[in-house]
């Protein structure tokens, strides 16, 4: 077992070496999975977890929304304030976004200045609101680069449900919420777009008028049948 | 052959329509999956070949495709070889069992499940280059309501609604009809109800889903919504068989009672969408 100087470092730390192994494993995954500055996923871990998302929505049919997040200006952060500024931007806007998701979403650092959330079995809505509170909180946070300065950030969000029953890309769907995060920035920043999704919702009213005493569902076999002994009319 | 028994056959239909206006466009399609779409569409091709249309199936479900699951067919060549220039059109149309041509998605489709421009012109060019050589034009839709199938659906004049006497079926229909009134702007759906029960149920079911239309979607005109009721597909048991056997009802039980629903439902198609002219 004891070749180079790792065991070493683990005789020091007192590790026994499968423990050791074990650190080792873990701070592996850690590099492979996270992002280093943020801490967030990183996007390969992110591409895993859109690809099975994907295959869940299209099983399920269930609802779940990609949003797509920028840091609006960040040019102009590390242009004025220098990089140092720019990544403790990056790791306080990191720590809000963290704070606005669920244990059941998935947040990552997408690359630069861009964010990425997915969050499953969230409601078409819903999906609206979720991402209003999100860029509030990041605009509510002001964030200190220095004893003396603090600056504010906003951020602009583009999100796409993924299209249900349907197998789709992890490349498309992030396009879609792409798309519709470069229109957020074009309407001028600090704001949310999401795709628009057909709206196919049948009111309570209506599902009770379908069913209701106008039809009696004498020609849906056996159900009718049962539902007759059921209830006297 | 029930071609032999209809008088009014399709011969002045077809060359009425002329090759410049071609073929008449008609998407089937179901608010929910698994009613039995793919095996109408496939089924009523058979039975308007069998009254002397010239019939293409064009299937427009990109993202879950199945109608060669349904006719057994696994050609080499599909609509992905034609959008991605791997092969032209005309290899790709083949010859179905009941006599009609069809063009299969094919998988690999999946890369279409997003509605680019570029997808929206290769499917309208594929309807484009086919309206002049066909009668009738069966776009075989996805289920509900994604962008790709409310796209294939705009593509077509006539929407044929399949749905079954399930409340869910039922719901997932009127909700589909809904969006079709509002977002395409259409005055009138077709509808099939497939699976019933006993004679009269279909009626019932679309004279129930005419109520709610007009209490709650009304058209640009102001009027409700017209759902046309086509016909009815009785629950029959050999096309559990036909299906399982992945054979076309037509062929292989042709005096069943779900196989005489489906020519009298393309007896009536023909009648009224495809004799007239223009």
């Amino acid at each position: 077992m004891a070749d180079g100087h790792a065991p070493a470092q683990s005789l020091q730390a007192g590790l026994t070496p499968t423990q050791y192994l074990q650190t080792l494993i873990d701070g592996l995954c850690d590099l492979s999975l996270k992002d280093p500055l943020t801490g967030l996923a990183n996007r390969r871990h992110f591409q895993a977890v859109l690809e099975r998302e994907i295959d869940r929505v299209a099983r399920s049919g269930e609802a779940a929304l990609l949003l797509m997040l920028d840091i609006d200006r960040f040019k102009q952060v590390n242009d004025t304030h220098g990089h140092s500024a720019g990544d403790t931007v990056l790791q306080v806007v990191a720590r809000t976004l963290s704070q606005c998701v669920r244990p059941m979403d998935t947040l990552a650092r997408f690359g630069g200045e861009e964010f990425a959330v997915v969050l499953p079995a969230c409601q078409a809505a819903f999906g609206k609101a979720v991402a209003e509170r999100i860029r509030r909180a990041v605009a509510a946070t002001p964030i200190e680069i220095d004893s003396t300065t603090s600056l504010s950030v906003t951020i602009s969000i583009g999100g796409a449900f993924a299209l249900q029953w349907i197998r789709s890309t992890t490349t498309l769907w992030t396009d879609r919420a792409d798309h519709m995060l470069y229109r957020a920035k074009a309407e001028g920043r600090n704001r949310v777009c999401i795709e628009e999704q057909p709206d196919s919702t049948v009111s309570a009213e209506e599902k009770g008028m379908l069913f209701g005493p106008l039809y009696t569902p004498s020609g849906w076999g056996d159900l009718a049948a049962m539902n007759l002994n059921d209830s006297a009319h | 052959m029930s071609e032999a028994s209809s008088p009014p056959l399709s011969t002045a239909s077809a060359s009425a329509a002329g090759p410049s206006s071609g073929a008449r466009i008609i998407a089937i399609t179901s608010g929910k999956g698994g009613v039995g779409k793919t095996f109408v569409s496939a089924n009523l091709a058979a039975a308007l070949t069998r009254r002397g249309q010239r019939v293409l199936v064009l299937d427009a479900d990109l993202g879950l495709a199945n109608l060669d699951v349904v006719l057994n067919l696994y050609p080499k060549t599909t609509l992905h070889d034609v959008f991605t220039g791997k092969s032209s059109l005309e290899d790709a149309v083949i010859a179905a069992p009941g006599g009609f041509s069809v063009l299969l998605a094919g998988s690999g489709m999946v890369e279409y499940s997003r509605l680019t421009p570029e997808v929206r012109s290769q499917f309208m060019n594929v309807i484009q280059s086919m309206a002049p050589r066909y009668d009738v034009i069966l776009l075989d839709t996805g289920a509900g309501i994604s962008d790709v199938v409310l796209f294939s659906i705009s593509l077509a004049p006539e929407v044929l609604i399949v749905a079954t006497p399930e409340p869910t079926s039922l719901t997932d229909a009127y909700a589909a009809i809904k969006v079709l009134a509002m977002q395409q702007k259409r005055q009138h759906v077709r509808m099939v109800i497939n699976q019933t029960a006993r004679p009269g149920d279909g009626r019932a079911i679309a004279g129930q889903l005419q109520q709610v239309l007009e209490r709650f979607v009304t058209t640009d005109t102001g009027r409700a919504l017209r759902l046309i009721h086509m016909g009815d597909i009785p629950a029959d048991p050999a096309v559990r068989e036909a299906v399982m056997r992945r054979q076309l009802l037509l062929l292989q039980t042709p005096g069943c009672p779900a196989a005489l629903a489906i020519s009298q439902l393309a007896g009536k198609i023909e009648e009224t969408l495809l004799s007239r002219a223009g």
